[in-house]
């Protein structure tokens, strides 16, 4: 690797890439490559993160063409010729330059029907769950998304139609429709089956390919469409 | 140029499924319309047949063998899929159908060249 890195990073103002050179190091993230920018070229960079240990989901961004969250990316593990090209997410608004506005993300969690609706009250014993059935395993594999929207950038299926509702936020409807302490299964039922639902998904695999936590919102969509088609027959849940 | 976030090979699979499915749509109204000439017009199929006998037609016809395959087999790959419980073997599954459309249309170009 040479002493200098040649980054294209995108800017919002001017619409176009900016090119910086950056010292290279033994260690370096992508995230460290934007920070160093930050701090030492052009302080009116504006970027997003939190953790830097791949836990908050606030730093994704596209990394020469793929999406990624950078607090994790080595830079030895993407660059190209010794260039990188870092650019906002796909599929979302631009806020400035590589932050975005998460805001349409977030609405499609809730309009998915994203949040638990629980069925007992503190008052009642606590359910004892057993973490081998066959409704814990499909609602544990996909409990990890830290809603980074790193699938949903990577999704064809949401360039092509801004109604539907993006791997990550199915994926979580799946968690829910397995978990027996919830008591919305039918209205999330509907809400995944509609226009902007999962039979929008044209099973690219995208989202499993770049999940940072190797979820498989893929499978989850499979497994949504698998309910709503047995509710369409009036088949029963499982 | 493919653009990188779509160079994997289930997005591969999903394009040559889309791709076969609008050649498919394409093809079969003149599929039709030449069968069709059996019954209208039996000295111009006639005249078709024998055109069927270049081999640019044969090399052209194990094409449309290929994507015809390619869009059976996956299409029972996405069927299973969505109907099946998940198997994560889903990269083996959409390779064997493109190994079995290329069986196919192979098969079917020795056959056609060996008459």
């Amino acid at each position: 690797m040479s002493q200098e890195l040649s980054v294209s990073v995108w800017r919002s103002e001017t619409n176009a890439f900016q090119e910086f050179a950056v010292p290279a190091q033994d260690n370096q993230t992508i995230l460290d490559v934007v920070s160093w920018i930050q701090a030492n070229s052009d302080p009116t960079l504006s970027y997003r993160f939190a953790c830097r240990v791949g836990m908050c989901g606030s730093c994704a961004m596209m990394v020469n063409g793929e999406p990624r969250w950078t607090c994790r990316t080595h830079v030895k593990k993407v660059l190209k010729s010794n260039s990188l090209q870092i650019a906002p997410l796909r599929n979302l608004p631009v806020v400035k330059d590589l932050a975005t506005d998460m805001e349409p993300f977030f609405d499609k969690w809730v309009e998915a029907k994203g949040v638990f609706q629980g069925t007992k009250t503190r008052h009642d014993a606590i359910e004892p769950i057993l973490p081998d059935t066959a409704e814990r395993v499909a609602a544990s594999t996909a409990i990890e998304c830290i809603n980074c929207a790193v699938c949903y950038a990577a999704c064809d299926s949401v360039s092509g139609n801004a109604d539907y509702l993006g791997p990550a936020a199915l994926n979580r409807a799946w968690s829910l429709v397995n978990d027996v302490r919830d008591g919305a299964y039918e209205e999330r039922i509907e809400a995944v089956s509609g226009t902007g639902g999962c039979h929008n998904c044209h099973s690219q695999g995208g989202c499993a390919k770049y999940c940072p936590n190797d979820l498989n919102p893929s499978a989850s969509i499979a497994g949504l469409k698998r309910k709503t088609t047995r509710n369409w027959f009036g088949w029963g849940r499982s | 140029m493919i653009r990188p976030h779509r160079n994997h090979p289930l997005w591969l699979a999903f394009m040559l499924h889309r791709v076969s499915g609008v050649a498919l749509a394409l093809f079969l109204p003149i599929h039709f319309y030449v069968l069709a000439l059996a019954l209208t017009d039996p000295a111009a199929l006639n005249d078709f047949f024998a055109l069927t006998e270049n081999i640019w037609v044969k090399i052209t016809e194990f094409g449309l063998v290929f994507l015809l395959a390619a869009h059976m087999l996956g299409g029972l790959r996405l069927m299973a899929m969505e109907w099946l419980p998940w198997s994560d073997r889903q990269k083996t599954f959409a390779a064997t159908a493109v190994a079995g459309a290329f069986a196919i249309s192979c098969s079917f170009f020795l056959s056609a060249v060996s008459l």
